[in-house]
Formats: C-alpha cells, sequence, structure tokens
C-alpha cells in the first residue's frame, strides 16, 4: 500500500485525523490506540517499528507518539495519542511489534507511562530505586540523589 | 498485505544481579577512613624506629627508595568511561608512550595503583567505580580526567551524572580539558609521580602541588 492509498484508507476506514506534514501525522484517540497500530502494521504493511516516544504538554497531559515504517513503499506513520490531563496508562503495542518492548520501557522509565499488557514492565536505563520520572517536566532540576548528587 | 507472525513470546524477567555484595563493599568504603594508607601495625613499628636513636636514617632512607619505587611503576587500571578514554588509549599509546615513566595499562584492578577516571560517572555507574577502586590494593592513586569526571562538566544539571568524582572515591590529580589532550593527562601523571615521591610512610596525602603548569 503506497502513500496515498495509505491516507485513503486511514481516512476512510478507520475515520481518523490526519494532520498535514511530510511524514503522515495520524492523531489517535488513546481507547483505539492498539487497533490502529495493528492496522498500520497488517493492512498499511508497516512493519519496521522506528521509535516510540512521549512529550509532557504539562496540563494537557502526556501525549505518546510512535513511528511506523513500511519501507518497501516508503511509507511512514507517526501515531500520536494524547492520553490526556492526569492520565499516564496507555495500550501497549508489545504485542504487536516487538521492537516496542523496550521503547515502552523507556518510555516508562522516563515519563512514567504505564503500558497495559507489557509483558515485563521495569525501569530499563536507570537503576531499580529510582524515585521519580526525570523526563516529567514536575520533575526538578538538580533534584538530590544521596550519596552521588 | 497480511501478515501472519507467530505470537509474542512472553520472556520471564531475569534476575541478574545480587545486590548485596555490592552493599557490602559500599558500606566497607563508608567505615573506612579517607587516607587509610596502611595497617595501625606498620604504622606504629615504622614510627618506632623513626623515633629511635638514629633511626630516622632509616626509615627516611626506605621511604625515598619505596616512593621512587612506587612512583617509577605506576600501573593504571585500563577503565575508560566515556569519549575521554579515547585520549587516555591515546595516552598509552606509542606517540606519546606513558610506558617510558613505567606505567603500563594493566586489565585488573587487583594489581594496579592508579585509576584514571575518564569520562562521566552516571550514578548508576557510581557503585561499580566505587567497587573497582575498593578491588585495587593499597596505596592507590585516582587521577580524574576531563570536566565530567572533575565536576559534572556539561552534564552537570543532568539528572543522572554525578557531580565529580570526588563524591564517590578521594581524587590526587584533577586533569582539566574536555576533552584533555594526551599532553595535559600527560602532564597530570607527571604531577602524580611528584607526589607520590613524596608520599609519606604514615600514609597521609600531600600536600597539594605547587606546580601547575
Amino acid at each position: 500500500m503506497n502513500v496515498e492509498q495509505a491516507r485513503a484508507s486511514l481516512a476512510s476506514t478507520l475515520a481518523v485525523d490526519i494532520a498535514a506534514g511530510a511524514p503522515m501525522t495520524v492523531d489517535v484517540p488513546p481507547a483505539r490506540w492498539d487497533e490502529i497500530a495493528r492496522y498500520a502494521k497488517e493492512t498499511i504493511g508497516c512493519r519496521f517499528f522506528n521509535f516510540l516516544t512521549a512529550v509532557d504538554w504539562k496540563e494537557q497531559g502526556l501525549e505518546v507518539l510512535a513511528r511506523v515504517d513500511n519501507l518497501d513503499e516508503g511509507v511512514s506513520l507517526m501515531l500520536r495519542t494524547k492520553l490526556g490531563p492526569g492520565v499516564n496508562n496507555c495500550a501497549s503495542l508489545t504485542p504487536i511489534y516487538r521492537g516496542a518492548n523496550w521503547m515502552e520501557r523507556e518510555c516508562f522509565d522516563m515519563f512514567g507511562i504505564h503500558f497495559d499488557n507489557h509483558p515485563d514492565l521495569r525501569r530499563i536505563l536507570l537503576e531499580d530505586g529510582w524515585e521519580g520520572h526525570p523526563l516529567l517536566k514536575s520533575y526538578a532540576v538538580d533534584t538530590p540523589h544521596p550519596p552521588y548528587r | 498485505m497480511a501478515l501472519n507472525d507467530p505470537p509474542v513470546p512472553v520472556i520471564p524477567a531475569p534476575i541478574w544481579r545480587n545486590f548485596k555484595e555490592l552493599q557490602e563493599w559500599e558500606q566497607l568504603h563508608k567505615t573506612r577512613p579517607e587516607g587509610d594508607k596502611h595497617s595501625p601495625l606498620f604504622e606504629s613499628v615504622t614510627e618506632g624506629i623513626h623515633n629511635f636513636p638514629g633511626g630516622f636514617v632509616v626509615t627516611t632512607a626506605a621511604d625515598a627508595f619505596l616512593n621512587w619505587a612506587r612512583k617509577s611503576s605506576v600501573w593504571p587500571v585500563t577503565f575508560g568511561l566515556a569519549c575521554c578514554a579515547i585520549e587516555m588509549m591515546a595516552t598509552f599509546c606509542s606517540r606519546f608512550d606513558v610506558e617510558r615513566l613505567g606505567m603500563v595499562p594493566w586489565a585488573s584492578p587487583r594489581h594496579s595503583d592508579l585509576m584514571i577516571v575518564s569520562g562521566t560517572v552516571t550514578i548508576k555507574m557510581a557503585p561499580m567505580l566505587l567497587r573497582i577502586y575498593d578491588q585495587m590494593p593499597d596505596p592507590k592513586w585516582a587521577v580524574s580526567m576531563g570536566s565530567c569526571a572533575n565536576s559534572g562538566g556539561p552534564f552537570r544539571h543532568g539528572y543522572h551524572v554525578v557531580k565529580g568524582v570526588d563524591r564517590v572515591i578521594p581524587v590526587d590529580v584533577y586533569v582539566p580539558g574536555c576533552p584533555p589532550p594526551p599532553e595535559s593527562l600527560l602532564n597530570g601523571l607527571l604531577l602524580l609521580q611528584d607526589q607520590i615521591a613524596h608520599f609519606k610512610k604514615t600514609g597521609r596525602r600531600a600536600p597539594a602541588n605547587e606546580k601547575v603548569d
């Protein structure tokens, strides 16, 4: 499925918002996050899971981003979902993309987003006893960490 | 393009380290006073010889000889943390050749006298660094190489960086630079040799070196 077909099928069959811009950016409601990722993999053919990250928009809450690619047809798809203020639960993409496993662990590590149905949601970069999630805007600069900071 | 992938296998979480031993090492390091270079018995014996009439000749000559031997064979443990390690390797290689100063990069902390902390020390790495340092036999020295090891450097206000390796281990020579060129590190090692030449039998650290340039 090439770029035009992917755009048309996403707009017609799934009725999601597609933002303008070079990587096709799809605004997904959080309830349909894994459904649309599965559609992207199985129907559009985006088999390559590029990355997954998050943005902290302060009062507006967290936003999860994932980029998946169809390398054969040259289709890039940026999926994003706003979880809403105060929400830190999101559906996991690991049952669909195995590459999402460590990305979601990193996202949990840095932003504290709990991915439901993740097989092994532990910290991946920071040590196990770490307090807080450093890439949140509410995490203060120079937070003490005795005895090293 | 329907893809019939096999289901994702559920891998159990591995238990890949045991904290207990590491915590014991940390506890040992906290309880041991800084600068404890010799045992109290050795210290009292040398003190007795020193106070015996004419005995100071023996102790000072022995000190001078032992310090000459120490400073002529400082073996740094190969411990590279970040980009400074590249400059450290260049210092060890034939162009700058610290082997003419008696320094052999040694791949075991148990045979080494010097730790060159070359690079950013993260909070996760600090206990491992401390563990390697504790495995080195006394007397031992440490050189902090580069801005990151000196103070945290450009990552000082990051969430994961130790603000200077002197919060973890005692440091003898600080080499500035980001990264320091091999000449700077060589100068730092020469300053360290100068410090070792004035190493006292009681194990107290030599006063800060006057010569900077």
